[in-house]
């Protein structure tokens, strides 16, 4: 019985392997028990959305032998994932869905003593870009509209985000330094709670990711003013973005995964196996279309040179914003 | 009328055969993923999730909408039968079930808490379906002042819920509160009270691990203490005529902790930040508070069961609400139905009830469905779970602790709260000793959590002026009726001891 199920399996995983084109030795890594999946947000946002979604599309299509199991841990902007991982009993089943706190946060604390280059690349599975989002009823269409109406507000203008040193807060700050404005930031636990907030008024502005803002703007509460990317995105032809009126700027939020600390290299390229796999799913190729993802799928070595460059954009921008 | 009519059609889809089949099975393995301690609704949807990719995105979440309506009912089974909350949702069901089973009344408790579980969902169905669009935007127009002025409201209940002792029950209050501030701090993101830079600390003290510890092993320490091994079973006895005289009892001295606890459970659910949880721990403080005799709650009142069963299942519908008007969880479970949504291709969100108006209706037919069955499943089974109440308490209480450790370590999967675990349940068991209400320090460890940032984020709106509180139309009333309701007892207090010291 145990003999059909595994060569079942097997074939199983051939199969998947040869519809994405793959060609390569036969797996020597297999994982042998529940994969611990952290997640570096809490439930709801925008990773955790993510997250959520790659596990369903790896049980949907059986990919796994043994399941990912999601677990959430947002605390400190992060912080509380990347110590599980370098502490994780078990690198070769603990996996992380990271944001770009992966690289900002041992900036911001480095007497966390965590060095993201020990981290095992895994997969970049496409960057998520921020725009600028306000309430209809505010009347504002324009972002020279808002940029006007915050400097008249003489830093009373309220803007929700997802905490000081967060992905949305550095766009904020980016703002106030070439724009000369001055906002007045409030700290929630997840992008969701900030989208929910500005539908319901009770900050002014958001920037937050469209697949976030998305039900909202479909409903018609909030307007997008302009794009934080280098292009303009398909489902939001008419937003502008920075690049257009001369600023040198675009942000993206990385939506990638990574190995624990320590995790063997085979147990690193079944990971990378199975995360292409998913990758090139139509289901993750439809939700990059209709949450509005860049696709970016960047191998192993091409991520840890992405990392370097982040690490060194990151020090940028903050030394850029005085900190 | 045009609401009758999508909700007839909806309630068809859910009579179908396959929908029918799914919803029996899904309320049964509720039911005991939720009697189970550690494992509640959360994880129940959770470990099933991928099964229901076998059938049509329909059919799966009526599924997954059943086995969390079966987890409501169910974590009341283990609060009741052996003092360990089956969920978080049911802890406040232990604070007057548990001493109910004790004095021989277990299938009272059991009644109770099945007919006031589905009241309240029946109630919340109702409400869902008449007004989802309109409590949509009352949901919205919670910020966090708001939502800080409502903790503030369920603070001041809990001077109601310690007795009579207030310096006693404010101690119980800041113990809870240290302990929820223990983990990252969410607005500077910097660690806090991490003890001895134990790792497991980072994560903060995971309510479950707390609630099992006072009431799992302090509760089994404390019957060992108070009988000395004496007592070696429960009397109970099952009967039909047994079933509906406890339906008629439980009805008769519980109506009003059903009614506040269906009202009053729906709408704390629908705000995204709350859930079940807090929903029925409010509902009980306020039900202790209303009561004719509020010194009979804790010692085995039906009110102190159905308030809280009728909340729990009332606010898992509500908390349906955000998610599916909003496309905001409104607890831990419905975060994981939410993503689960996503993968069958919908967009939850203010469109969902426009652009696929069958989907939507189907599970609110089915709500009222698995609601009826999973009163009759649980009545049925209620004779099972008396009978584990007869063994002897020597075979019970090691079955207890077992479940216990069991039930700490499912939460987290982490040693260290099977370890904390046991170190709140000694320190409960002494507490309890010297006569501190522990049920405070267990709501502040549940609300704190809420408080603490919406307090901050509030302050940071008003650069700084406590004046948020009371000046916004909503936020206002209700911080002044919980200043009052704070004060009451207070100057009571106050004043019995004044005319103690006068005479």
């Amino acid at each position: 019985m145990s003999l059909t199920k595994r060569t079942f399996m097997t074939t199983l995983a051939a199969s998947a392997l040869a519809m994405t084109g793959f060609s390569g030795p036969a797996q020597a890594f297999e994982p042998t028990k529940p994969i611990d999946f952290v997640i570096m947000a809490g439930a709801g946002g925008g990773a955790d959305q993510i997250a959520r979604f790659i596990q369903s599309v790896a049980e949907k299509k059986d990919l796994t032998t043994r399941p990912l199991v999601p677990n959430n841990k947002g605390g400190g902007s992060g912080a509380e994932a990347l110590i599980a991982l370098k502490g994780a009993s078990d690198p070769d089943h603990t996996i992380l869905v990271t944001l770009n706190s992966f690289f900002a946060t041992p900036l911001r604390q480095p007497n966390l003593g965590i060095d993201i280059q020990t981290f095992t690349p895994v997969a970049m599975m496409g960057v998520d870009p921020f725009v600028l989002w306000v309430h209809k009823d505010s009347g504002i269409t324009t972002f020279e509209q808002w940029l006007e109406t915050v400097k008249g507000m003489d830093g009373e203008y309220v803007m929700g985000g997802t905490g000081k040193g967060q992905e949305d807060s550095t766009v904020v700050a980016w703002m106030e330094g070439t724009f000369d404005i001055k906002i007045k930031y409030i700290p929630y636990d997840g992008g969701g709670a900030v989208a929910k907030d500005l539908a319901g008024q009770q900050i002014m502005a958001s920037v937050n990711n469209p697949a976030e803002a998305k039900g909202f703007y479909e409903s018609g509460d909030v307007v997008p003013l302009i794009a934080f990317s280098d292009e303009r995105l398909a489902a939001y032809q008419d937003v502008r973005t920075v690049k257009e009126l001369g600023h040198d700027f675009s942000y993206y939020n990385q939506r990638a995964v990574v190995g624990a600390p320590g995790m063997s290299d085979d147990a690193a390229a079944y990971y990378q196996d199975l995360f292409k796999t998913v990758y090139d799913t139509e289901e993750w190729q439809g939700y990059m279309a209709s949450e509005s993802l860049s696709p970016l799928w960047l191998d192993a070595d091409q991520q840890r040179e992405y990392w370097s460059t982040q690490v060194q954009n990151h020090k940028d921008l903050f030394a850029a914003m005085g900190e | 009328m045009e609401i009758l009519g999508l909700l007839g059609d909806g309630m068809a889809l859910s009579l179908q055969p396959l929908n029918i089949l799914l919803i029996m099975v899904g309320v049964t393995l509720g039911l005991f993923i939720g009697a189970m301690p550690g494992l509640g609704s959360v994880n129940g949807v959770a470990i099933l999730l991928p099964v229901t990719f076998l059938v049509p995105p329909g059919s799966a979440i009526i599924f997954l909408a059943a086995i969390y309506y079966g987890a409501m009912y169910g974590g009341a089974i283990s609060s009741i039968t052996l003092g360990i909350p089956g969920a978080s949702t049911a802890v406040a069901t232990t604070f007057d079930g548990r001493p109910l089973a004790l004095k021989g009344r277990a299938s009272l408790a059991l009644v109770t808490a099945a007919i006031a579980s589905f009241i309240g969902g029946t109630v919340a169905n109702i409400l869902f379906t008449m007004f989802a669009p309109l409590l949509a935007s009352v949901a919205l127009s919670f910020g966090p002042p708001e939502i800080f002025a409502l903790m503030l409201l369920a603070f001041a209940t809990f001077v109601g819920l310690g007795g009579d002792d207030i310096p006693k029950t404010i101690f119980s209050i800041c113990i809870g509160l240290v302990f929820a501030a223990v983990g990252f701090d969410q607005i500077s993101g910097a660690p806090r009270l991490v003890f001895f830079d134990i790792s497991g600390f980072l994560h903060g003290i995971n309510f479950l691990v707390l609630a099992i510890g006072v009431y799992g092993i302090g509760e089994m320490l404390w019957t060992l203490d108070t009988t000395r091994g004496k007592i070696t079973s429960t009397e109970t006895k099952m009967s039909v005529k047994g079933i509906v005289d406890d339906s008629k009892e439980g009805m008769k001295r519980g109506w009003k902790g059903t009614t506040i606890g269906s009202f009053l459970g729906f709408f704390v659910g629908i705000l995204p930040a709350a859930g079940a949880t807090p929903g029925s721990l409010m509902s009980y403080g306020v039900a202790k508070m209303v009561a004719k005799n509020p010194k009979e709650f804790g010692q085995g009142h039906p009110g102190g069961v159905a308030a809280p069963e009728a909340a729990n299942n009332s606010a898992s519908t509500g908390a349906m609400l955000p998610m599916l008007t909003l496309g905001i969880p409104g607890s831990p479970t419905t975060a994981i139905l939410l993503g689960g949504m996503v993968i069958w291709g919908l967009t939850p969100g203010p469109r969902l009830f426009v652009d696929q108006s069958e989907f939507v209706w189907g599970l609110i037919g089915s709500f009222y469905v698995s609601n009826f069955f999973a009163l009759v499943i649980n009545l049925a089974f209620i004779p099972l779970f008396i009978w584990m109440l007869r063994m002897p308490f020597t075979i019970l209480a090691p079955l207890i602790f077992v479940l216990s450790v069991v039930g700490g370590f499912a939460a987290t999967r982490d040693m260290h709260d099977v370890w904390l675990m046991l170190g709140f349940g000694l320190g409960a068991f002494f507490l309890r000793k010297f006569d501190y209400p522990l049920a405070p320090a267990v709501l502040a460890i549940v609300l704190g959590p809420i408080a603490e940032p919406t307090l901050r984020q509030s302050l940071l709106l008003s650069s700084g002026d406590p004046m948020i509180f009371l000046n916004r139309p909503i936020a206002g009333p209700i911080t002044i009726i919980a200043i009052i309701l704070i004060l009451l007892p207070v100057l009571n207090w106050a004043r019995g001891k004044m005319r103690k010291t006068a005479t």
